[in-house]
């Protein structure tokens, strides 16, 4: 735990024992948003040039005065950055304006405190709570009133409409996944996130990681439900009805502007990290290399951890780029008549496989 | 325990900092030149018609309870399934019946054609939603 280490290692840690405890969890903290920040950037620039490759057409090639030498448009999010920061900030007059300043800050701190509890790497987890899965789906939920309080407070037809058909989706898709996640913990009898980790490190027959996707064919099934459920929860295409550009305008930010739009932006960013983290925590063995034994020491555990999770980011953003957007009667069917009597199914499967196999 | 806490009440308000410098940042180098156009609601350049605050379609309403009714099974399966391997065959029963008492709701709302986002089955249908069920069942329904 980081938090604790750096407690220890402080040497004034016994004198002042609560300032000692706010300074490491700064120290945790602004890290944490600079990665954000960056993988943000970074995310923003493979959207772009990944959407480019594959629907070829021409991506970002080179941005601003002076710095068109740079190649391959490496500077697009950063220009796309200094724009919104220099956007001017709008707040509609008839909208209610406290809620409206209100909503950013909520969906940003939803998406920010999750990273508080995901496992970096064997010693990188910066709060290892005893229930810390748990945690990470119920605060991954509070993005939703910050959405719904953006569409509400709008004062906006498009806002509401994006904020009602956001919220609905949000919540649908929440049980399929949580669902899924407790067949996992089913096997694993635990909810800290290091405990699920721990739980399938060494392989099966020698073969295979011992990781939970391949433990017996409900959790495989369970992952592609809770993956496919965290993309409609990210309300990314073709899941993107809320804010669907062609007949929603923006969805509920469409009276947003500059940073605040940003944040949203960027707590939508955010979520997708921690979607895909908390699937390779929970199904993709976390922190463990794909070869048991290979590679497998704490610094590498970073590696895998975040090979893993931006994998599973490409693969949202191939979808994005490659599958038209469902209409709002299919989603909710999908949802509910598909997903969710799987995943029950599936908590009878694994509770019958692991009384039988054991 | 109160470490792990005390470090999410933290990150919470880290968190608010962290989204209230780049406004204050933005309040400095950006313009602010209201105009009573800039203001308005944006309805595609129209005027805007009326308030946004109108009524929506009840069928939000529902998707919101049956949320409620799942999410609250959702919760009450977390601590069984976390000792689910130590109590085994009799916890796996157990929770079983109660999984299945929750599917029979499912299923009776899935009759009900609650699940459906746009409802067929409407017992005194007028128009074209009279038409569409003929079309599609082949068969006349009651009349108001």
């Amino acid at each position: 735990m980081t938090v604790d280490n750096l407690i220890n290692w402080f040497p004034f840690g016994t004198e002042w024992p609560v300032l000692t405890f706010v300074t490491a969890v700064i120290i945790c903290a602004l890290p944490v948003f600079l990665f954000i920040a960056v993988y943000a950037l970074v995310a923003i620039y493979a959207e772009l040039k990944i959407s480019s490759f594959m629907q070829d057409k021409v991506g970002p090639m080179g941005q601003g005065v002076g710095l068109h030498a740079w190649k391959f448009g490496i500077l697009q999010p950063v220009a796309d950055a200094l724009k919104l920061i220099l956007k001017e900030d709008i707040i509609p007059d008839l909208a209610d304006k406290k809620l409206f300043v209100m909503a950013p800050f909520i969906v940003f701190v939803g998406a920010f405190i999750s990273f508080a509890a995901l496992p970096f790497g064997q010693n990188i987890i910066i709060a290892d709570m005893n229930i810390g899965i748990f945690y990470i789906l119920a605060v991954g939920s509070l993005s939703v009133i910050g959405i719904i309080l953006a569409g509400w407070s709008s004062n906006n037809k498009w806002s509401l409409y994006g904020g009602m058909r956001s919220a609905a989706q949000i919540i649908s898709y929440e049980i399929p996944a949580g669902l899924s996640i407790i067949s996992i913990v089913m096997l694993t009898g635990t909810l800290s996130m290091q405990g699920i980790i721990e739980f399938q490190s060494g392989t099966i027959w020698g073969v295979l990681p011992n990781w939970i996707i391949f433990n017996n064919p409900f959790s495989f099934i369970a992952f592609f439900i809770f993956f496919i459920s965290g993309v409609a929860e990210c309300n990314r295409t073709p899941f993107d009805i809320p804010e669907a550009e062609s007949e929603l305008v923006a969805g509920a930010f469409t009276e947003y502007s500059g940073m605040r739009y940003a944040f949203f932006f960027l707590s939508e960013y955010a979520e997708m990290f921690v979607i895909s983290a908390i699937a390779v925590t929970a199904f993709l063995g976390g922190w463990n290399s794909p070869i048991s034994g290979f590679m497998n020491s704490s610094g590498w555990g970073v590696f895998w951890f975040m090979l893993k999770s931006l994998s599973l980011i490409f693969l949202m953003i191939w979808f994005r780029w490659t599958l038209p957007r469902l209409r709002v009667d299919q989603l909710m069917s999908i949802c509910w008549k598909v997903f969710l009597p799987f995943s029950l199914v599936n908590i009878f499967g694994v509770g019958i496989w692991s009384l039988l196999v054991g | 325990m109160y470490r792990d806490f005390g470090t999410i009440f933290l990150f919470i308000l880290i968190g608010i900092v962290l989204v209230y410098v780049p406004l204050l940042i933005q309040r400095l180098v950006a313009p602010k030149n209201d105009t009573p156009d800039k203001l308005s609601t944006y309805e595609c350049g129209e005027e805007s018609e009326g308030s946004a605050w109108v009524q929506f379609n009840i069928r939000f309403y529902v998707i919101a309870l049956i949320f409620l009714i799942f999410d609250v099974e959702v919760v009450f399966l977390f601590p069984w399934a976390v000792v689910f391997k130590d109590l085994g065959l009799l916890a796996f029963v157990e929770m079983s019946i109660f999984l299945l008492i929750l599917i029979v709701g499912l299923a009776y709302v899935w009759k009900k054609g609650d699940l459906d986002w746009v409802k067929y089955r409407v017992k005194y249908a007028h128009g074209r939603y009279r038409k569409a069920i003929t079309e599609k069942e082949g068969k006349t329904v009651g009349t108001p």
